[in-house]
């Protein structure tokens, strides 16, 4: 029975005295989508380095660039979130390996260090020429990133090239486990109703693959249109097919959820239909999956059946990849949020308000968000990312 | 470029092996340090792991704690005795009690404050046609499955051997995974202490032989607290007895929380 859109018969919004606060808030919508991004970006740089898919060749170290940018953030929105971050080693010392999150500490090391050893591989060319030409303290600083070795010849790159295909190769699973996993941490919580089912696993990773594409592909638009609008549209065009495709994937899996949580009629669905029909009509019904789904679907849709060219072909994959972008945010709040509006007294909703200037805030939140690009801008000023200027010996391809 | 032609040009000298032993034995160190904080004979110091996975010597006391709902007046004594013995912060509750009003159109529920003032007079607007009116004391369930011992990431939350399941606050990291994981919304992020709260039935008074605050001041006895290993503890003849619920059964969580006389509508 419902009554006024509340579950459990209630008369009366009730919620449990320790639910007035959702404990989960920004930090921990941020550091899903910070780490979706970083999967989501290593898979766009494997499409070239593994696959060998070679329209992808001139974003590949991009890619790998942007991935380990974001990676080194990953987990910042967990130290601002913890009660006690200056414990936060435990998790490596004493995981308690029951818990879903205890090794997270050790898959995302273990994928942060996969990230570094890859582009450092793909970059010692780079290192070694660098400490050729520097002097004083640079000297020493590029010397001491390519381990003092000041040679190389083709055989070391062709070394390189094997080790950095293994990597890239041993890199996709791992960052489908790192993300997996993500999902897995809220998918394996039985208390919370709108975590709880094992498709988690797997929304959280198809979806990360797509923000980490879209995001690249607005920050790869972003840096041409800077460098004068040198835009590579074979490029672009098989991008939004992938991108597209990958969004299909992830869109159904989001619909399968809730369609099977509804038709099954079952204990939870008594709990998130009023939680879908009312705290969450609006980012979730109206936003994730309806104007930030569909509009992509369809945008990307025109983009890859239809012969469109040049400026029009940009404008339409900066908005079918900005939309995808919130389109994802939007779901890590709604499944981080959302789960959490639903008090465990099964009769009432918890009221959310986004604050700003707090610890956990919006403003952090922001600041965190913005550290990633700033880390790129650094890197990208020190080593050419573009100009193939790492382990790849061949001309360079296309207008880039 | 010219710079890089002359580097490719040049024989690529082998690595000294005094360099590559250095990495290999970096990385040998690395491996086996891990491996040793890991599973070695410090990563279990605290002990968290022991009341999971049983004692090696049976437990002298099988703690249960058991709430008669028929006998609640709902005065709200457990809730202030709980606040002052164990410093409990303002808006936060290891105990509370919530009034069930069940009628033909639905079910009411509040918990004014946790019920530290007891309850007011029932709105005029479903005083009518009631069905069952009771108020419910609720607490941690103590639980013998307790997913919030399940998924805390260092093991600061455990379950002793007598059945209290308690927090580490020197390993805890305040992440709030077990106040998810808590289908009984006992638990919370002391706002204070910033690490995780939760009733651990006076386990400080317990363990000098004295009973839980809560159970102390209720004038009705409607909160019971005892060992099921003494057959002639209150406890164990109304366990055995076999009327008692327990909350959310279909969690699996095995509570020792038992309620006699619970209601359907109760969660």
């Amino acid at each position: 029975m419902e009554t006024l859109g509340l579950p459990g018969g209630a008369l009366v919004n009730y919620i449990f005295p320790n639910n007035a606060h959702v404990v989960w808030s920004i930090m921990i919508v941020l550091y899903p989508y910070i780490t979706g991004l970083v999967a989501g970006a290593f898979v766009v740089s494997s499409m070239y380095h593994v696959f060998g898919v070679k329209e992808f060749k001139p974003i590949a170290n991009f890619a790998l660039i942007a991935a380990f940018s974001f990676g080194l953030f990953a987990a910042v929105p967990l130290l601002f979130h913890l009660g006690q971050p200056q414990r936060a080693y435990e998790i490596y010392t004493t995981p308690h390996t029951t818990s879903a999150m205890s090794i997270f500490g050790y898959v995302y090391s273990s994928y942060l260090v996969l990230l570094m050893i890859e582009i450092w591989i793909i970059y010692r060319r780079v290192f070694i020429e660098k400490a050729n030409e520097a002097t004083g303290v640079m000297a020493i600083f590029w010397r001491v990133l390519c381990l003092d070795i000041t040679t190389y010849n083709p055989e070391s790159a062709q070394f390189d090239k094997k080790v950095a295909k293994f990597l890239a190769g041993i890199g996709i699973p791992w960052a489908c486990l790192l993300h997996g996993y993500v999902g897995f941490v809220f998918g394996s919580v039985k208390a919370v109703a709108w975590w709880a089912t094992a498709l988690q696993p797997f929304i959280f990773l198809s979806s990360a693959i797509v923000s980490g594409m879209a995001m690249l592909f607005v920050m790869y638009s972003f840096i041409m249109w800077r460098r004068g609008g040198h835009y590579d549209y074979v490029l672009v065009k098989k991008f939004m097919i992938s991108l597209w495709m990958a969004f299909i994937l992830d869109y159904s899996l989001e619909v399968l959820e809730v369609t099977f949580v509804s038709y099954e009629q079952g204990a939870h669905w008594a709990v998130i239909k009023p939680l879908l029909l009312g705290p969450l009509y609006e980012s979730y019904v109206l936003g994730q999956m309806g104007l930030l789904s569909i509009g992509p679907l369809l945008v990307l849709g025109i983009v890859s059946l239809l012969d469109i060219r040049g400026k029009a072909l940009l404008y339409l994959a900066n908005l079918g990849s900005l939309m995808l972008v919130f389109q994802v945010l939007v779901m890590r709040f709604n499944v981080v949020v959302g789960g959490q509006l639903i008090s465990k007294s099964e009769r009432g909703f918890v009221d959310y308000e986004f604050e700003f200037f707090s610890k956990e805030g919006l403003l952090t939140a922001i600041i965190i968000f913005v550290a990633p690009f700033v880390t790129y801008y650094v890197i990208s000023r020190f080593i050419p990312i573009f100009e193939g200027k790492s382990m790849d010996t061949e001309p360079k391809r296309g207008i880039l | 470029m010219k710079n890089m032609k002359k580097i490719v040009e040049m024989e690529m000298p082998s690595i000294p092996d005094s360099r590559r032993e250095f990495l290999i034995r970096l990385l040998e160190g690395t491996a086996t340090a891990t491996v040793l904080m890991v599973f070695g004979p410090g990563a279990s110091a605290h002990g968290p792991e022991t009341g999971i996975s049983g004692s090696l010597e049976p437990a002298k006391h099988n703690y249960a704690y058991i709430i008669d709902i028929n006998k609640c007046i709902g005065c709200g004594n457990c809730v202030r005795a709980c606040k002052r013995e164990n410093s409990v912060p303002a808006d936060y509750f290891r105990t509370w009690v919530e009034r069930y009003v069940v009628r033909a159109d639905g079910v009411y529920v509040d918990s004014p404050n946790g019920a530290l003032e007891g309850f007011e007079k029932l709105n005029k607007k479903f005083r009518d046609n009631i069905q069952l009116s009771r108020t419910v004391p609720k607490m941690c369930n103590h639980c013998h499955n307790p997913p919030c011992v399940q998924v805390c990431p260092v093991g600061a939350t455990f379950k002793s051997p007598e059945g209290f399941v308690l927090v580490d606050h020197d390993y805890c990291l305040g992440c709030a995974y077990c106040v998810q994981a808590c289908p009984y919304a006992a638990r919370f992020i002391n706002p204070v202490k910033h690490k995780s709260d939760k009733c651990t039935w006076c386990y400080h008074r317990v363990k000098k032989g004295k009973l839980p605050a809560c159970v102390t001041v209720c004038p009705q006895k409607a909160r019971l607290f005892g060992d099921l290993n003494d057959v002639e503890s209150e406890v164990s003849k109304i366990f055995e007895k076999d009327h008692w619920m327990v909350l959310k059964p279909e969690m699996h969580t095995d509570p020792t929380c038992f309620y006699i006389g619970l209601p359907r509508e109760v969660v």
